[in-house]
């Protein structure tokens, strides 16, 4: 049982370990300078586009493997629509809703042949990708296209000032202080676990003297977490009531306490930042919306059934068809929400944004456990697989590796990742 | 005696977790046909594998003695080099690929970089001929029948200069028509001095071309029977199978209450979806009463499971013409599933891994997947509900697995029919057609599917169960239909039925094509 059950959760959690493992080689290799603030922040801000996209990537892959080409080349064109209408002057919301309808439709158009007239999902979007590049280029006549509007850059994450403006910080950060001695009394009071966070509050308040510490983010960390803490209790005790065996109850309160610690660690270094990056609250939001999707709706589940089995799908009364088309369309919707984080980033569009973008999906997709032949994979998985890529990125841009290097080297972690798929599929059979 | 060809001695398999052979002991001599039974699970494919050097040596403990000498093989090719070829259950052809290319794939006559063409067509329409097929080497795969294709298997395998021949479930695919030449061809090898060893489901063949039988149970080998007249009694290999004897093989119907009818079908005739101009099934015309078990029998090929499928939601073939009646009202169905499901049919397939499971979700995901709607609000799924209907289900069905969140893929082959079951059940339908319920199951699971089955009736709902097992068909139907050719060519009360009657029907119908 012992050794069953540590091989178990070594497979479970492969990816997670690897995550860990690599976050600790490269706090080691550049003296954990990827640890300090402004590189948790990068690392969030950089790879938003790859949060969204591995989303979308994860309900085509979901399908039977299936993956887009096109989305790099659809954010590019959706970029270059948006940031051309607001040159002109148009409203930025209304360029938003245009660069959604406009990649959701080219979501449509390449579904529509995937799901009805059965083009292989590879081929359909090969040739989107092709199309949509040069339409990017003859939408923005060649040029990059510079973006004005200020508040679409700060509400979509460009620029110096895309946080959360600090509510309560502002006029407290004198009382930074009096916080850091309240989490002294604390610490003496209660267990470890506290006192690790009550020293790591300890620590920003300290620094937050020389800077300032902001306590929006903090704040907003504390609620979710407490959130979450309590949803996970809301849901073990009704399960429990209904009379169903929810496992080990251990293991869940671990793995509630290692994220909420996690959060916890996150906020804090934001909050020692600016505060909380706005294109953070949109990747959290896309990736809370699907996560939902994935795994508690009938869509959700259809998308795994599909994969697993499309006959059999169909045969139980599920329009299969439809689901291919949901997915791609969704794909696209998504494609046009990373074109307009992926401007506003830049600040301007330009031809040749976007390029390998979809390859960072797949990879992020693959990397968190999704299998290539479809009806397995997860939203936390995409989540593990785009950190994982985003900290080797960060990490040997700060050691200062070469970025063909650092291609390389995500091009073995793939193989890697999926080698262990495949491994761990071969040691049942 | 005659010589003994092959002898493995105390062979022990184990893979983590599991002893998949414990101590086994097989002998065979020059010359016989050796037939290797046990229920699924038990270690016959187990055993073939170690025997041809998928296991290779090393990984199990014990000794096989072939043409007396210790042999220790280690890849399939050591085992063919002495001439052992094993022929598996599912077919291991190419389609795409000429018949003389597929027959000495990995196997290449002429040099490594120059294929002698000329000499690999000439050889394999050589042993083409021996395996009784008329068919050039040079016509592709795809288009020659399952029947075919199997005996081209047997070629392939002579073609490696085989003296030991062994075939997994030869017969699985085939028809009653092509089972019984293949089998006679065995017999005519034997006549050779061909030595070969089956593994069947099929007792009646057991019976038919086995000399000798040897009864593999859990991993253990229980007996080995004499059978050099033909003649054993099937519930004889069945006791030895199961580990006691099985008084009844069919459950007695209870409370039988036969009401309304409940759905019709008349003048149903659908095309072939891709040649028009064949029909798959044509102008039948059947009814089943509620609490009824409607038997369907006939041989593969005949239209059954075309028929059924039309009728639910016309999910093979096209309809040509014909009304579907339910509870007396025509009723006409689009073209998908979801409304033959609406109109509460439900159609269990034939080919639970293909058509029907899906192996790498859980027992709690399969069981839920056409009725999601029951447990959802607003879209979203109630999965504590979900858990507790698998959870019903699993009971009421005595599903055997540690909890419903195992993966399907993981479960025997009754475990996963009683899913399927479990699935259709819970999408609560009326009428339920049962396309080979019990295929590729052990004895011990067909009879709890039959209480199933019974179960059904007894609540009220309308059984059709199609089957190609004629035993079954009389000892669980009402009433019974018989199909042959595209046709109904025979209807008659399970009172009246008998063997002979119904394969009467059968052949005054002729093979009309």
């Amino acid at each position: 049982m012992g050794t069953g059950s540590v091989s178990a959760f070594l497979k479970k959690y492969t990816m997670v370990i690897a995550l860990v493992v690599v976050f600790i080689f490269f706090s080691i290799t550049t003296s954990g300078k990827i640890l300090l603030p402004p590189n948790i922040n990068n690392l969030i801000s950089q790879n938003g586009y790859v949060f969204v996209l591995g989303t979308g990537m994860l309900l085509c892959i979901l399908t039977g493997g299936n993956i887009d080409l096109s989305v790099g080349s659809v954010v590019c064109f959706t970029g270059g629509i948006g940031a051309i209408m607001m040159q002109r002057g148009l409203p930025w919301i209304l360029a938003v809703i245009v660069m959604l309808a406009v990649g959701l439709l080219v979501g449509m158009f390449q579904g529509f042949w995937i799901a009805w007239v059965s083009v292989p999902p590879f081929i359909a979007t090969l040739a989107g990708m092709y199309a949509f590049r040069g339409l990017s280029n003859v939408v923005m006549g060649g040029y990059s296209v510079g973006i004005n509007d200020e508040t679409f850059l700060r509400v979509f994450g460009g620029g110096a000032d895309c946080y959360i403006p600090d509510f309560i910080g502002g006029r407290a950060a004198s009382a930074a202080s009096s916080v850091a001695a309240g989490a002294e009394s604390v610490a003496t009071a209660t267990e470890s676990a506290v006192t690790s966070a009550a020293a790591a509050v300890e620590t920003t308040a300290q620094t937050a003297a020389s800077s300032s510490l902001n306590l929006t983010c903090l704040v907003a960390g504390i609620v979710i977490i407490a959130v979450f803490v309590l949803m996970s209790i809301k849901g073990i005790v009704s399960r429990q009531k209904k009379g169903i065996s929810s496992g080990n109850a251990a293991g869940e309160f671990i793995k509630v306490l290692i994220i909420s610690a996690l959060v916890l660690a996150i906020t804090i270094k934001l909050a020692q930042y600016k505060g909380i990056p706005t294109v953070l609250i949109w990747i959290a939001l896309i990736l809370l919306i699907y996560g939902y999707v994935t795994s508690n709706t009938a869509i959700g589940r259809y998308f795994y059934a599909v994969g697993g089995n499309e006959k059999a799908t169909r045969l139980s009364g599920v329009n299969t068809k439809l689901v291919y088309f949901i997915a791609y369309a969704n794909m696209g919707l998504l494609a046009g929400f990373a074109g307009i984080l992926a401007v506003a980033r830049g600040g301007h569009a330009e031809p040749t944004y976007g390029m390998g973008y979809e390859m960072d999906a797949i990879a992020s997709c693959f990397i968190g456990g999704a299998s290539a032949y479809g009806g397995v994979g997860k939203i936390t998985g995409v989540i593990i697989g785009a950190s994982l890529m985003g900290v080797i990125n960060q990490g040997m841009s700060i050691m200062g590796i070469s970025a063909n290097y650092q291609s390389a080297v995500k091009g073995a972690v793939l193989l890697i990742a999926v080698l262990v798929d495949v491994l761990s599929k071969k040691e049942k059979a | 005696m005659a010589k003994i060809l092959l002898e493995m001695k105390n062979i022990t398999k184990t893979f983590p977790g599991v002893k998949a052979l414990d101590n086994v002991n097989l002998k065979v001599e020059e010359g016989e046909i050796h037939a290797l039974v046990g229920e699924n699970g038990a270690g016959k494919s187990t055993l073939m594998n170690v025997l041809s050097g998928i296991y290779p040596y090393g990984t199990y403990e014990g000794d096989i003695i072939y043409d007396g000498e210790t042999c220790k093989f280690g890849t399939i090719k050591d085992s063919e080099g002495k001439g052992i070829v094993i022929i598996h259950q599912e077919l291991a052809l190419v389609p795409e690929m000429t018949i003389g290319e597929n027959m000495y794939l990995g196997n290449e006559r002429g040099k490594k970089f120059k294929i002698d063409w000329d000499t690999t067509y000439v050889e394999a329409d050589k042993y083409l001929k021996m395996v009784g097929l008329s068919e050039s080497s040079k016509v592709l795969i795809k288009e020659i029948g399952t029947g075919k294709q199997q005996l081209v298997e047997i070629a392939k395998a002579l073609a490696k200069n085989a003296r030991l021949l062994i075939l997994d479930e030869p017969t699985s695919s085939l028809n009653e028509e092509d089972s019984r030449a293949l089998l006679d061809l065995m017999l005519g090898f034997k006549k050779q001095g061909m030595t070969m060893i089956i593994i069947t489901h099929k007792l009646n063949e057991v019976s038919y071309v086995a000399d000798k039988i040897t009864v593999v149970r859990d991993g253990s080998t229980i007996e080995t029977i004499d059978n050099a007249n033909h003649d054993i009694d099937e519930d004889r290999i069945i006791k030895g199978m199961v580990g006691r004897e099985i008084t009844n093989r069919f459950p007695k119907r209870e409370n039988v209450k036969i009401g309304e009818i409940n759905m019709e079908v008349s003048g149903w005739t659908v095309q072939h979806p891709l040649y028009p101009e064949r029909n798959v099934v044509n102008d039948v015309s059947m009814y089943v009463r509620k609490g009824e078990v409607v038997g369907i029998y006939g041989l593969m090929g005949a239209g059954r499971t075309e028929l059924a499928m039309s009728i639910f939601g016309q999910s093979y073939g096209n309809l040509l013409s014909g009304v579907l009646k339910i509870n007396g009202q025509e009723v006409r169905l689009k073209k998908s599933p979801t409304d033959a499901i609406n109109h509460k049919i439900a159609y269990v397939t034939e080919d639970r891994k293909g058509n029907g499971l899906i192996l790498s979700q859980s027992i709690k995901v399969n069981t839920s997947l056409a009725n999601l709607d029951s447990i959802s609000k607003n879209l979203v799924i109630d999965k504590d509900r979900e858990y507790q209907v698998a959870e019903e289900y699993r009971e009421k069905l005595k599903t055997k697995t540690p909890s419903v969140e195992q993966l399907v893929g993981n479960l025997s082959g009754g475990n996963q029919q009683k899913v399927l079951l479990a699935k259709w059940m819970f999408a609560e339908p009326e009428v339920l057609i049962l396309d080979e319920p019990t295929r590729g199951i052990d004895v011990g699971a067909k009879y709890e599917i039959y209480c199933i089955i019974n179960d059904l009736a007894a609540a009220g709902k309308s059984v059709i169960m199609i089957s190609s097992e004629l035993p079954e068909v009389l000892a669980m139907s009402d009433r019974i239909y018989i199909m042959n050719a595209s046709r109904i060519v025979g209807e008659m009360k399970a009172s009246e039925a008998t063997q002979e009657n119904i394969m009467a029907a059968i052949l005054k119908s002729g093979r009309g094509d």
